[in-house]
Order: structure tokens, then C-alpha cells, then sequence
């Protein structure tokens, strides 16, 4: 099976705090940058459908990653290259020229010169929490698409049989392929993937996989190809425009309360939430 | 971070933080108190591809060289915040090379691969109760019978010797002097080898050590490292590279005891202001910051001879000297910023203060380095 994984860096969550806006611009320089977490959990979802769990350098079938960004974007993709992906794109572009619906409409014309058998994503970034790419993406190829994979169990690689966890309990989806996946955190628990050549008995442990040192350095002898927006689709204009930005305001100090009388009087009278 | 450092080494990094922050740390605490991490540790370190950092991919191990794993044990001090789990976890450092240096195929794939793996634990032995300075001098013996060596004789102060599936030991196979001394791999359960009490220590809580005890201890010649009486040679070209892993270990306490201190200075108020708000606090704090700046770099320095080939056994001393000076002033200062709360077992500092106790007598003392010094510098 061969897989195509878009995903994107996003700035470390855990230095949130270094953003700044100056004149309604984001400034971006000297965040730290690191792969978006569900496309993350797209990346291991596809090597662990393209493996038998246990020879985890042999992979059966091609996982394929693709990122969209400036030239310092490639340290994304060499990591990915360095946990097992085959080759990576890069789809030369700066941080804030594009939205969600170029990025998918540029999607679909990588798709048609690559044909995958499956586009793995994962289901949303969480820098602008937009969660659209896949959906569009599926749409403009006019593919089956199943979001929030909690699960998925290869059947002989023609279709896939997707758990996506709703209220109560648990939908399955059979998606014929090619098709269309964007994953949830779920989906890297031990036994959430089933590829054909895994047994069934076989458990991953929980996340995505360390790469080993080797890999690493492997990785920078692995394709990297560099692709100009233009060429994958002609309207690079972004339909959604940014207006401002605004910081979150400052958290102001709490109180500390001597004990649950004055909780109660002060939930009644400051706060008025009782 | 190294000046040395590539891509390779930040994605390395980025691989031990992640462990270390989800396996180790939450865990740091307890581990330190109990005066032990649990064995699987070993196992989960190798899965994640930090076990094996340095070492050859035909053997096991993950490839690269001692830049990546001083890289990879900084970031799990740093991440961590138990030096005992990360030493305690890393002893085969010091057990492992001469083999793999020095070993028969047949001695790699017996000893070097199943530590890697994190099946098996591995110490090195050089120090005795009668002295570990003067190494030429060590007392236990080992005299040829047939296939065996007897060993007889005691070790002390053994990292990680309280678990050991086997000690590289340094023997006196023949006469006195430096020329008489041998490599022996000795294994656990071979009769008449048997390992005293763990030893309470001043720091390092979370790894054991031990002292060990020979007593007509029969050893097969096949677990001989090397040739016999060259032992005091490649004990001299490990602890070369023992003392640069100290000396990076000292730079990340030193990081980590940092960090804490501007973390709390900021947070901690007096006198209506935040510590920070001193000039006092400040300046101790830029004088932390410039002492661990020189450290790291001197540390790099070292990092990019040894791996180019070069001899470092008198720069090893040096850099080992500095970075431990540096670890033991700021974790002082740390413990000082930090006031009362700075002597209580609940900060991480006050634990760092401890650690940071042992570096300039491990590995060397710091007056060996010195005589280390003396001799290279041709002082006379
Ligand atoms: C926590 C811990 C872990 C250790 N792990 C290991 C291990 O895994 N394997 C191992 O083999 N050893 C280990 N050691 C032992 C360590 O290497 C020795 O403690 C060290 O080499 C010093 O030897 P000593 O303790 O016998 O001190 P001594 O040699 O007795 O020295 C005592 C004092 O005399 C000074 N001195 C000695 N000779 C001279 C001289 N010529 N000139 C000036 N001053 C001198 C020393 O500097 C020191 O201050 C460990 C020690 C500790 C504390």
C-alpha cells in the first residue's frame, strides 16, 4: 500500500507563551518548532499499516510525507524520514501565504502525480485548530473520506474498516480505497492498527515510535524533493484572511479562600456563577 | 546545547526528552527516595534507542559516536531530574568499551549485545577498599589454573555493581605495577563471587553501588579482555572518555540547577519584589550562566577531539576539573537563591547539591586530574 502523509510543524504548544504579535502580525522567530501531534499520529499510523510489527525496517509498501513551508521546514520532514518514511515532499511556500483550502486544492494535484493508495492525515492542526485540510481534500478528489480514526484494520488493503469514537460507543466505517483518513489520538494505542502483514496478536507500544540514532542519520540519504506551489495549482490565492491577533489577556492572580463558606459567598456574590 | 551539535543531535534530543519527561520524571522523586529504579528501566531506555547510542549497529547498538551520547544522557538529566536513574542507567558506559575496543567477536556477542538490549547490566570494578586513586597498585589477584583464572580480592564503590549480570574487573595477573594488571569479565553466580550491601551514599541516590568480593573465584581464561598484563592501558584510554562523560553529566546538573534557580527566583517574592528583582539574585545568576557556558564549552572542545582521534588524556583532566567546579559552585548557588526551601528534600536542588558532591572524587579525583595535569604539562 502506498501512503501519502501530509502533515505540518506547528510552534512547540509547550512554549505557547513565547508567541508575540507585533502590529497585528504573528512573529514567529525564535519559537521552537515541532511536528503537529496528530500528524504525528498520521506518520506512525502509516508505517504501522505498512509493516509486520516486528521487522519494523522493512517496510511493505511506501509512506510518502509532505509538508508545505519555507526551506527550514525540511527538519520536519527529516524526522519523519528518520521514524521510517520512505520520501518526502516539500511544497516550498512561507509560513502565512496559505490557508487550509490551498494547501488541499495543491493536495489533489500531488495526489494525481503520486496516486496513493491512502491519504493519511491527521485531524487537525493545533496551532489554528482549523481541521479542514482532509475533508477538503477528499472532497476535491471526489474520494471516500472516514475523519477521527480511533482505529483502522486493513482489509487486504482494499478497504479499510474505521473506528471513530462518537458518543456511547464506537462507529465503524468501511471505506474502499483510495480513501481518504484523518486520525485521533486513539488511533497510536497499542493494538489500534491492524495491517495485513501484522498478526493480530502483535501490540505496538502506546505512541508514536522513537527513531533510532542510525535512522536518523539514515534519513538525510533518503529523497527529498522540493516542489513549487505554482506547479501544483494555478489559484495560490488564500480565501481566508487574517485580520489581527490578539494575545490571550494576562491571568490575573487568584484568591486563596480560609474555607467553603466563603467559596460558597464569593461564588454568590463575586463571581455570581451560583 | 554543544557548538557540535547538527540536526542528528537535536532529533536525538528530542527523542530523550520525550522519554525521560514520560518514564522518567514523574517517577524522579520516588526512584531517588527508594534508592533504586526499576530493572525494566534498562529495557525501555534500549527500546527507545538511547541505550545503544554510541555503540556499533553489529553489535546492537544504535550508531554515532560519544557526541550523540553525551547528548542523549544530558537531555535525560535535563528532562528527568534524577542523575542517580540516568547514571544508574548509563553504567555500562564505563563497563562496555574495553570490551568492545579490546574483546573477542565471541566476548561482543556475549557481553556488549544482551546490555545493549537492556537484558543484562554491566559494571566496571577498578576501585578497592585499600585505594582507587592509585590504580597501579591494585591488590586483587588472579593467578592462571588451567582454563580458569582464581580471583581473590574485594572491589568498593561499584555503580550499578548490586545488580550486574557482570563487572569488567581490573585483576593483577602478574607482578607489581602497572604492568601486571588485566581486564577479567567477571559474571554474577560464579562461585565464590559475591556482592555486599548497597551502599548509602551522600547522592546519586536512585543507582546502587556495591562493594564485591572475590574469594577463590574461579574465572574462565575466555572472559580475559585483551592480552594479559596490558589491563592498566585500556584502563587509562576509558577513563579518558569517563571523564568526559562526567564533565558533560556536571554541565547538565549544573543546566538543570540553573534553570530551577531562575524559575524560582521569578516566582518567590521578599521585601514586596520577586528574588528577581535583586540585582544580587541576578548577578549570581549570570555568574552561573558564564561559568556553565565555559564548562559546555570546554566540554564541546574535548567532544570534538576525542572524536577526531586525538589524544585527550591531559584536556580530559582539565575539562573534568572545570566542569565539576562549575556544577559544584552553581548547584551551591542554586541551593542559596533557593533559601530555606533550597535544604529541603522536596527541591529539586537540594538533590542536585548532593549529586554535584560526588564528581570531583569519581572517575579521578580532582587532585589526580591534577597530577594528570602536572605530568602532561612536563611540570617536572
Ligand atoms: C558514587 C561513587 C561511584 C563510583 N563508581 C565507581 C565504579 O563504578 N567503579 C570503580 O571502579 N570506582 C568507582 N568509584 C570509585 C572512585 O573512582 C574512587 O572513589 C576515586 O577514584 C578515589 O579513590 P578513593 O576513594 O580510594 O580515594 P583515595 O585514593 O584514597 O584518595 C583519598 C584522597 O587522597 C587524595 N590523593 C590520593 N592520591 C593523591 C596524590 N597522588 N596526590 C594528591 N592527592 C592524592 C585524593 O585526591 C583524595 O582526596 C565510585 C565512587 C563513588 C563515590
Amino acid at each position: 500500500m502506498k501512503i501519502l502523509v501530509p502533515l505540518k510543524r506547528v510552534a512547540d504548544p509547550d512554549n505557547a507563551n513565547k508567541v508575540k504579535v507585533n502590529a497585528g502580525k504573528l512573529v514567529t522567530t525564535g519559537l521552537e518548532w515541532k511536528p503537529n501531534p496528530f500528524d504525528e499520529y498520521a506518520v506512525e499510523t502509516a508505517l504501522r499499516l505498512t509493516e509486520n510489527g516486528t521487522a519494523t525496517k522493512t517496510r511493505q509498501g511506501e509512506v510518502v510525507v509532505v509538508t508545505f513551508g519555507p526551506k527550514d521546514s525540511e527538519t520536519t520532514l527529516r524526522a519523519m524520514l528518520g521514524t521510517g518514511a520512505d520520501r518526502a515532499i516539500r511544497v516550498d511556500t512561507g509560513d502565512d501565504q496559505i490557508d487550509g483550502d490551498v494547501v488541499a486544492r495543491a493536495l489533489k494535484a500531488l495526489v494525481e502525480k503520486e496516486k496513493p493508495d491512502l491519504v493519511l492525515c491527521g485531524k487537525q492542526a493545533v496551532d489554528g485548530d482549523s481541521g479542514q485540510v482532509g475533508q477538503q481534500l477528499a472532497e476535491y478528489l471526489g474520494w471516500p473520506q472516514a475523519t477521527f480514526a480511533g482505529s483502522i484494520e486493513s482489509e487486504g488493503d482494499k478497504a479499510l474498516l474505521v473506528g471513530r469514537e462518537v458518543d456511547g460507543g464506537t462507529i465503524k466505517l468501511r471505506v474502499e480505497l483510495p480513501a481518504v483518513v484523518s486520525v485521533d489520538l486513539r488511533i497510536v494505542a497499542p493494538k489500534s492498527v491492524k495491517s495485513v502483514h501484522t498478526p493480530a496478536t502483535h501490540a505496538y507500544p502506546e505512541g508514536v515510535r522513537f527513531a533510532a540514532l542510525m535512522a536518523i542519520m539514515a534519513a538525510k540519504k533518503k529523497p527529498l524533493a522540493e516542489v513549487k506551489l505554482a506547479d501544483l495549482t494555478s489559484d495560490a490565492a488564500p480565501k481566508i484572511q487574517y485580520l489581527d491577533y490578539e494575545l490571550p489577556p494576562a491571568r490575573k492572580a487568584g484568591v486563596k479562600v480560609k474555607d467553603v463558606t466563603e467559596l460558597v459567598t464569593r461564588l454568590k456574590t463575586e463571581a455570581k456563577v451560583v | 546545547m554543544f557548538l557540535f551539535e547538527t540536526d542528528e543531535h537535536a532529533e536525538l534530543r528530542k527523542n530523550a526528552r520525550r522519554f525521560a519527561e514520560t518514564r522518567i520524571k514523574p517517577h524522579a522523586s520516588a526512584w531517588e527516595e527508594a534508592e533504586e529504579f526499576p530493572r525494566e528501566l534498562y529495557g525501555e531506555v534500549a527500546r527507545a534507542g538511547l541505550l545503544g547510542v554510541s555503540y556499533p549497529e553489529e553489535l546492537g547498538g544504535m550508531g554515532g559516536d560519544i557526541s550523540h551520547a553525551l547528548v542523549a544522557s544530558e537531555e535525560m538529566v535535563l528532562a528527568g531530574h534524577s542523575v542517580g536513574t540516568v547514571v544508574g542507567v548509563g553504567s555500562h558506559g564505563i563497563a562496555l568499551p574495553p570490551i568492545v575496543r579490546l574483546g573477542t567477536p565471541e566476548q561482543k556477542e556475549r557481553f556488549v549485545r544482551p546490555v545493549l538490549t537492556g537484558e543484562k547490566i554491566s559494571a566496571l570494578g577498578i576501585t578497592e577498599p585499600g585505594g582507587g586513586s592509585d590504580v597501579a597498585s591494585l591488590r586483587t589477584t588472579a593467578v592462571r589454573d588451567g582454563d580458569h583464572y582464581v580471583v581473590n580480592g574485594s572491589k568498593t564503590f561499584i555503580t550499578s555493581g548490586v545488580r550486574a549480570d557482570f563487572v569488567t574487573t581490573a585483576v593483577r595477573t602478574g607482578g607489581p605495577g602497572h604492568g601486571g594488571v588485566s581486564l577479567l569479565v567477571i559474571e554474577r553466580g560464579t562461585k565464590g563471587f559475591t556482592v555486599g550491601k548497597k551502599l548509602k551514599k551522600t547522592g546519586w541516590w536512585a543507582t546502587d553501588t556495591a562493594e564485591l568480593s572475590f574469594e577463590e573465584c574461579r574465572v574462565p581464561v575466555a572472559n580475559l579482555i585483551g592480552e594479559e598484563n596490558t589491563g592498566f592501558y585500556a584502563i587509562m584510554m576509558n577513563f579518558a572518555s569517563e571523564r568526559i562523560y562526567l564533565a558533560a553529566q556536571c554541565v547538565a546538573i549544573a543546566e538543570l540547577a540553573y534553570r530551577e534557580s531562575i524559575t524560582y527566583a521569578k516566582e518567590r517574592h521578599a521585601f514586596g519584589k520577586s528574588l528577581m528583582g535583586f540585582q544580587v539574585t541576578r548577578h549570581k545568576l549570570a555568574d552561573m550562566a558564564s561559568r556553565i557556558a565555559a564548562a559546555r564549552a570546554l566540554t564541546g572542545e574535548i567532544t570534538i577531539r576525542y572524536v577526531r582521534g586525538e589524544d585527550v588524556t591531559s584536556l580530559a583532566a582539565k575539562a573534568k576539573n572545570v566542569a565539576t567546579d562549575t556544577c559544584s559552585f552553581v548547584c551551591d548557588q542554586a541551593v542559596q537563591i533557593h533559601g530555606g526551601n533550597g535544604y529541603m528534600r522536596e527541591y529539586l536542588v537540594e538533590r542536585l547539591y548532593r549529586d554535584a558532591r560526588l564528581y570531583p572524587i569519581g572517575g579521578g579525583t580532582r587532585e589526580i586530574m591534577n597530577e594528570i595535569i602536572s605530568k602532561t604539562e612536563g611540570y617536572g
